[in-house]
């Protein structure tokens, strides 16, 4: 087989499935599942392969829409280092979850649905990775908000499921709206809508730095939505409703790191840009990642913390991108944390099905013993995520925190305060759910996890820990490692330290409930509900002006308004008919007379 | 000698006298009166154009005679129908005033 | 010559038809009519029209005229009673009639070729009966069939209107 039809069989190969099972298979649970499977681990092969052979490069490319001379949008493939590394870290992800899934969506009445979903989604992701034109990228990136409101939704009779599905959805779609003003504004300016086309054109645009920098800044807007920053963070924690395999793969390894991959994809378009615009990045990851810090440290539902958790790690990589020397300092995170993030995930999976669905974890507890393959991996997972040295988060993240040392020394204050909070949160986690004694009796009858499960948990854990060794990473990246002074990295270890020992202090003896109680956190800075405020105060608003506008104008004016001209311009005229014989013959002389007058005088 | 702009004239004035028959008097068969006035008019104008446009040959334009032939027969036949209506119509109402016949009147 | 006559038979025709218009006396009316149309034949003749002159009288005042006073007689119709004056429809109609006459007279004045003497003839005081006929039937035989049929369709309307139950 050609290599070169490698890439389009990655990409359609999902799609395909997905139209497959849901056509052929929608009441097969198994042959479903054996579907999806399959095809995910074709696409992960192929993905290797592709890896594996830096040579290759994509010459085809379908013309989608054409209009010639004006306008051209292709479906086309771009094969650098970028996306060949995420494709890798994408398809393999996937792959482990699709097999998790098998084991954890047992006896759900979905599961074909589940299936394509997860299909679907996977084609999406792929086309937002390999795309080489911002119109593309635009349209695969709808396409994942599309499968993930499917997939948060899958339990479409909870209403809290279907309304986080929507507000998913909604929130996107603020942020996706300057994200198509941005591309607009490139495209206006540049002619082009290839990321190389408009790379090549920006020394044009580097002469009216206000417009480039509106113009990178709406761009941004669409990573403020996908990728959950502040303030458009709000749907991510409520998404976890989905389930926890979805959780795992959509919304901490691959969807919402896809705003991070476009801005590491158009890079070389911040760079060109004035200062201010990686500097206005920069603050709102490292406000996100600290906020959201904050607000994890307080919530009591596993999946939760972690989607806290998740948010706050993605402001770390957004920081990346606003201080890192390239795009790849933020991506070495991205590589990272997709793995121990999915892992984390996937464990508190495991525990969740072990306890029969129960989330919260004051239910939880002694689960060492009872479940330890899965209690060891989320160790090895949140050690990472907790930047303990020698394991992969540590050497990302202290990565990112020391180019913000040099660049930004606010910044480097913030993200490292926040290792504090990611360390305190982590420990809490890990301590709550696993030492102590069991606080329920689920937990005290809690049994490992089969086999199926527990096999992805293991796969995952090694990456989690070795990932980060630069005998690795070198493979896929070229990452600048930012020369900060040692001080710098003591004061992060010495956070790290800091948080521990609270954590320690707080919770290792396996308290009943939590000790401490801190509204503001727990209730995740009233965010939620000055939105949902907003939301109700502006829908009424308009709710009123429509019915307003509906009543009065519509069916007053124009609907009554019209038939009432017509019935009074008919009455008027009915006065003409006199049924006098005479009248009838003056009306008649007086127009002769006019019309001969016009003729003849004028 | 009399020119064509006067014999225009006298016929122009016919044609008004029979408008104010048919716009000022309320009898039915008075107003018929009118309208024969008026149609005798426009045949007195033709027959002055008739004489007016004398060919090469020194003979009138006998196109606008033929004309006239025509209008006198067609206004001949419309009496005739016009009387029998009026008198059908003075079988149902038993009147010739025509401000009596008003059923069309909204 | 001509002048006196032309003037004498239009005066005669003028005043015969605002009787009409003005007797109250419909048989008045009618015979004014009668009036009118024999001096309207008298200046056709003025015209050097003679075929035509004498179809006037033959048809119109004797054929038409004779049938309007048939049906006068048939509706016995007395003189109209005097009726109270509608002045708004009495100002309108005089109003268009105004109007009316000062239009002709103005298109008739502004008529470049109004003010021309008639044009000799090749022939005068000689009956053109013939030369009509030659036309009439010659440029116009077609139109003369259509109003041959054309007075057929009116006979067999009035027979059908003149039924005493209209079925």
């Amino acid at each position: 087989m050609d290599p070169q039809l490698y890439p389009w069989i990655i990409l359609f190969a999902p799609l395909v499935a997905a139209a497959f099972i849901l056509f052929v298979l929608p009441r097969h649970n198994v042959a479903a599942g054996a579907v999806g499977i399959a095809t995910v681990a074709l696409t992960c092969f192929l993905s290797w392969k592709v890896f594996l052979d830096p040579s290759l490069a994509v010459t085809a490319q379908i013309n989608w829409i054409e209009v010639p001379g004006v306008f051209a949008v292709p479906i086309g493939i771009i094969l650098d280092n970028l996306s060949r590394v995420m494709l890798v870290v994408v398809t393999t992800i996937a792959t482990l979850v699709f097999i998790y899934s098998a084991g954890y969506m047992r006896g759900d009445e979905g599961i074909p649905r589940y299936y394509a979903s997860l299909s679907l989604f996977l084609f999406s992701m792929l086309g937002i990775v390999l795309a080489d034109n911002f119109v593309m990228m635009f349209i695969f990136w709808e396409l994942v908000g599309v499968s993930s409101y499917l997939l948060i939704g899958h339990y479409f009779r909870k209403d809290s499921a279907a309304d986080a599905a929507k507000q998913a959805f909604t929130v996107n779609r603020v942020g996706d709206f300057g994200f198509m003003l941005g591309i607009l504004m490139l495209w206006l300016a540049t002619g082009s809508i290839m990321f190389a086309g408009i790379e090549e054109n920006l020394s044009a645009l580097t002469l009216h730095p206000g417009y480039l920098t509106a113009a990178c800044l709406l761009v941004f807007c669409g990573t403020i939505g996908k990728s959950a920053q502040m303030p458009l963070h709000v749907w991510l924690p409520n998404s976890m409703e989905g389930p926890t395999p979805v959780s795992s793969l959509l919304h901490a390894a691959t969807m919402v790191a896809a705003g991070v991959y476009m801005l590491a994809r158009i890079f070389p378009i911040l760079l060109a840009a004035p200062d201010v615009v990686r500097e206005v990045i920069m603050w709102i990851g490292a406000v996100t990642c600290f906020a959201a810090g904050l607000m994890a440290i307080q919530q009591d539902d596993i999946k939760r913390i972690l989607a806290y958790s998740t948010i706050s790690q993605l402001g770390y990589m957004v920081v990346g991108i606003g201080v890192g020397a390239t795009g790849d300092v933020a991506m070495f995170h991205l590589f990272t944390h997709a793995f121990f993030k999915c892992l984390l995930f996937l464990c508190a999976g495991s525990v969740i099905i072990a306890l029969h669905h129960e989330q919260d974890i004051w239910k939880m507890g002694g689960l060492l013993t009872r479940m330890p393959v899965t209690a060891l991996c989320m160790l090895a997972g949140g050690l990472a995520l907790a930047g303990v040295p020698f394991f992969s988060g540590s050497f990302s993240k202290d990565n990112i925190i020391e180019w913000a040392w040099l660049n930004n020394r606010t910044g480097f204050w913030i993200t490292a305060g926040a290792v504090l909070l990611t360390a305190l949160y982590t420990f809490r986690l890990l301590m709550v759910v696993f030492l102590g004694k069991p606080r329920a009796d689920h937990a005290a009858h809690a049994k490992e996890s089969p086999l199926v499960m527990t096999l992805p948990l293991v796969i995952l854990a090694i990456p989690a820990v070795i990932a980060g060794y630069p005998w690795f990473i070198s493979h896929f990246f070229d990452i600048p490692y930012a020369e900060a002074p040692a001080i710098a990295h003591k004061i992060v270890l010495g956070f790290l330290a800091a948080g521990a020992v609270l954590a320690a202090l707080l919770y290792l003896r396996g308290p009943a409930k939590d000790p401490v109680r801190i509204p503001l956190f727990a209730n995740r800075l009233y965010i939620d509900n000055f939105y949902n405020w907003l939301v109700a105060r502006v829908q009424g608003g308009l709710a009123v002006l429509g019915s307003w506008f509906d009543r009065w104008i519509i069916d007053g004016l124009i609907v009554t308004g019209s038939a009432r001209t017509v019935w009074a311009t008919g009455y008027v005229l009915r006065l003409l008919q006199l049924g006098n014989l005479q009248a009838y013959a003056f009306f008649f002389g007086a127009g002769v007379l006019l019309v001969l007058y016009f003729l003849v005088f004028r | 000698m009399p020119t064509l702009g006067d014999y225009l004239l006298v016929s122009g004035l016919l044609f008004s006298i029979g408008l104010a028959g048919v716009l000022l008097r309320r009898n039915l068969l008075v107003i018929f009166m009118g309208l024969e006035l008026m149609l005798n008019a426009a045949n007195l104008s033709l027959v002055a154009f008739a004489r007016h446009g004398v060919t090469a040959f020194g003979f009138p334009d006998y196109n606008a005679q033929v004309l006239v032939f025509f209008i006198i027969t067609v206004a001949a036949a419309e009496v005739a129908v016009g009387l029998a209506i009026i008198v059908a119509l003075y079988r149902l109402r038993q009147t010739t005033h025509v401000e009596d016949l008003d059923r069309l009147k909204f | 010559m001509l002048t006196i006559l032309f003037w004498v038979f239009s005066v005669l025709m003028l005043a015969s038809a605002a009787a009409v218009v003005l007797f109250r006396n419909p048989v008045n009316s009618a015979m004014s009519l009668v009036l009118s149309f024999l001096a309207l034949a008298a200046l056709f003749v003025t015209l050097d029209a003679y075929f035509i002159g004498i179809i006037q009288v033959l048809v119109y005042a004797g054929a038409v005229m004779v049938l309007f006073l048939f049906i006068i007689m048939l509706l016995d119709l007395k003189a109209e009673a005097r009726r109270k004056l509608n002045i708004a429809a009495l100002a309108g109609g005089l109003g268009v009639l105004g109007g009316f006459v000062v239009l002709i007279v103005q298109v008739i004045k502004s008529l470049p070729t109004g003010a021309d003497q008639f044009p000799a003839l090749a022939r005068t005081g000689y009956s053109d009966a013939y030369d009509v006929g030659m036309t009439l039937f010659g440029n116009f035989n077609l139109p003369f069939q259509i109003i041959g049929v054309l007075l057929l369709v009116a006979t067999v309307g009035v027979v059908l209107l003149s039924r005493r139950s209209l079925r």
